[in-house]
């Protein structure tokens, strides 16, 4: 890329060791390793039941593999639940949208500021001077996410009324909220249409450019990860195909073969 | 610009101006039969404390629990004791001692909402309303060895002042409930109360936010109980006088339940309004039966058409307007500002409807 990036890609921020994942009888995926390096934008890609999400919800801590590990930050992490890697410094959003219907936007996105509350439910009962700040503080926080992400004018309607393009756009919020140094997307672009992708792609890329935060995405549309991301993982049945740039995997032929079938 | 964080908006206040003036003027000034005391403006605030004790644990997390009254027990048992035991504590510590004791109880009976939900987890929690009037019934030690089954609750005495008179007990009842309410709608609308509510709507995603479903679901459940566990100490010291396990029944915590859903789920001032529906109906329904049948219908049938009709409105509430009175309270609210703003009177406007 022409440009100069802010945040320089580093070194490795999470690692994916020979990670094997297994349903009763059926592998979800076999032996797979991969790395996200700090400050990129890391596209994990392949046909339908390849496993990628079953991929990032072994990040996250949902699934638990029955091999490999995760290692954040060069350490290993024992025992991974959605809650240690959270404070890890880790968030993501969901492939069938995961957000709390009944509430806010900004409540929605005020969840995500929870690691940064400290308070408990006495002082907060109480409303102690401390209460106050954070809340303030939390709330400012959140109302620049939604200023940034352009949904000013939804921030009081209940999550469950809105349409699925703002939901995800809501859903994305929540994560930046958390101020996580990498965020997993699941499928941030499904359902969308032209206008409505190229306004993600464009927030994908600020975040990425202006925070320094990593991002590792599963997108379908292949033009979409081709533009935007640093590194591109390919999974089928499972198994990791390829991994490089871009123009590396548009130049494997294991990757097209998978993509377009091949003869046998 | 608006200030981003505010905890009360005016409106908030002016509300709560309103009903401390009519509940502490207006009330006392006008109502003089004790009955409205006694039978009516009691119990309704102490279920109303206990109905969103319920409110905490089901509307905000979304944890079906059913055994309001056994926490309810616990609390009334435990004051009971307390004041006989440990006079030195005063009313108002003994109070806040046998809510935490029920409090114990709810993180205790809490516990299977890490593992079951929904439907089952109403039946687990079924053991707290069974086992914690088991324990008082089997050990004498909490009835202080007495063999009538009914205790007579000791009197009310605040630094020294007896509050024996109905409408003394009105105030102690109204004071407690009017701090909890305000405590409680100070959790609900904070960071507390967004993290019960994210454990409601969507508790992985509400994980992988950092919040912790054990934490989260425990509080809910210790904080419920404590609600519950003072609301039936008043219960038992204000309105029944007396202490009986037989009180605290299953009934009760369905009505609690009802109140709940009447109300309105997820709301405070639901649970006042649910509970002030579910005590004054069967009022009102004898009302009819004495003054337009004249007592032609008999006072059996009479409470019989009462279970129908609370049956068949919690049905239709569950269809057709599943946030309950305090939606429909709202709704009201809302058209009347807009009718009043359209034909133009000044100073009113109707509020700015979102897409």
């Amino acid at each position: 890329m022409a440009y100069e990036r802010k945040f320089k890609i580093g070194k490795p921020i999470l690692e994916v060791n020979n990670i094997s994942l297994a349903f009763g009888g059926v592998k979800a995926i076999t032996d797979t390793s991969f790395n996200v390096l700090e400050h990129e934008v890391r596209a994990i890609i392949g046909p339908n039941g390849a496993g990628k999400s079953s991929m990032l919800n072994c990040i996250n801590g949902i699934y638990k593999p029955q091999q490999g590990t995760v290692s954040f930050r060069g350490q290993v992490v024992p025992n991974i639940t959605p809650n240690i890697m959270a404070q890890m410094g880790l968030s993501r959003t969901f492939q069938n949208l995961a957000l709390f219907k009944r509430m806010s936007v900004l409540d929605n996105i005020l969840v995500g500021r929870k690691l940064h509350t400290k308070t408990n439910f006495l002082e907060v009962a109480l409303q102690l001077p401390k209460v106050k700040k954070e809340e303030k503080l939390n709330r400012e926080r959140s109302e620049e996410i939604i200023s940034f992400l352009e949904i000013e004018d939804i921030k009081d309607t209940p999550v469950g009324k809105l349409p699925y393009g703002l939901q995800k756009k809501v859903e994305l919020g929540r994560a930046l909220a958390t101020d996580s140094s990498i965020i997993l997307l699941d499928e941030p672009m499904a359902g969308m249409n032209v206008e409505e992708k190229r306004d993600m792609c464009r927030f994908i890329l600020k975040v990425n450019d202006e925070l320094g935060t990593t991002m590792v995405l599963i997108e379908h549309d292949m033009g979409v990860v081709m533009d935007i991301s640093d590194r591109v993982v390919v999974l089928d049945y499972g198994k990791v195909i390829g991994d490089g740039t871009p123009d590396e995997i548009m130049a494997n032929q294991k990757v097209i073969d998978a993509y377009l079938g091949v003869e046998h | 610009m608006k200030p981003v964080f505010m905890t009360y908006t005016k409106k908030d206040l002016i509300n709560l101006a309103v009903c401390m003036v009519l509940s502490v003027l207006i009330i006392p000034t006008f109502i003089k039969t004790e009955y409205w005391y006694t039978s009516i403006l009691i119990p309704w605030l102490c279920l109303a404390l206990a109905t969103i004790g319920q409110q905490i644990v089901m509307g905000y997390t979304g944890q079906l629990a059913l055994g309001a009254a056994g926490f309810m027990a616990a609390g009334a048992f435990a004051m009971f004791n307390l004041i006989l035991r440990v006079p030195d504590l005063g009313f108002v510590g003994s109070l806040i001692v046998s809510g935490l004791i029920a409090a114990a109880f709810g993180i205790l009976f809490g516990l299977p909402s890490l593992k079951v939900r929904g439907i089952y987890l109403m039946v687990a929690t079924l053991a707290s309303q069974f086992f914690i009037i088991w324990m008082i019934d089997k050990f004498g030690w909490f009835k202080n060895y007495d063999s009538s089954g009914i205790i007579t609750a000791q009197d009310i005495v605040i630094l020294g002042k007896p509050f024996t008179t109905p409408l003394a007990m009105y105030f102690v009842c109204l004071a407690v409930t009017t701090i909890l309410t305000l405590l409680a709608m100070n959790m609900a609308r904070g960071s507390t109360g967004r993290n019960w509510m994210a454990v409601r709507d969507m508790d992985i995603a509400a994980e992988s936010m950092g919040v912790s479903l054990l934490r989260t679901k425990v509080q809910a459940f210790a904080i419920s109980a404590f609600y519950c566990g003072v609301a039936g100490a008043l219960f038992a010291f204000c309105y029944l006088k007396s202490l009986e396990p037989v009180a605290f029944d299953i009934k009760l915590s369905f009505k609690i339940l009802f109140m709940c859903i009447l109300g309105g789920l997820g709301t405070i001032n639901g649970a006042f309004i649910g509970a002030a529906f579910i005590l004054l109906f069967p009022v009102l329904l004898n009302a009819i039966g004495n003054n337009v049948f004249h007592g032609a219908i008999d006072a059996t049938i009479i409470s019989s058409i009462e279970q129908v009709i609370f049956g068949l409105l919690m049905i239709i509430f569950m269809i057709y307007e599943p946030l309950g009175m305090a939606k429909l309270w709202e709704n009201l609210k809302q058209s009347i500002r807009s009718k009043l703003s359209s034909s133009g009177i000044k100073g009113i406007k109707s509020p700015v409807l979102k897409k």
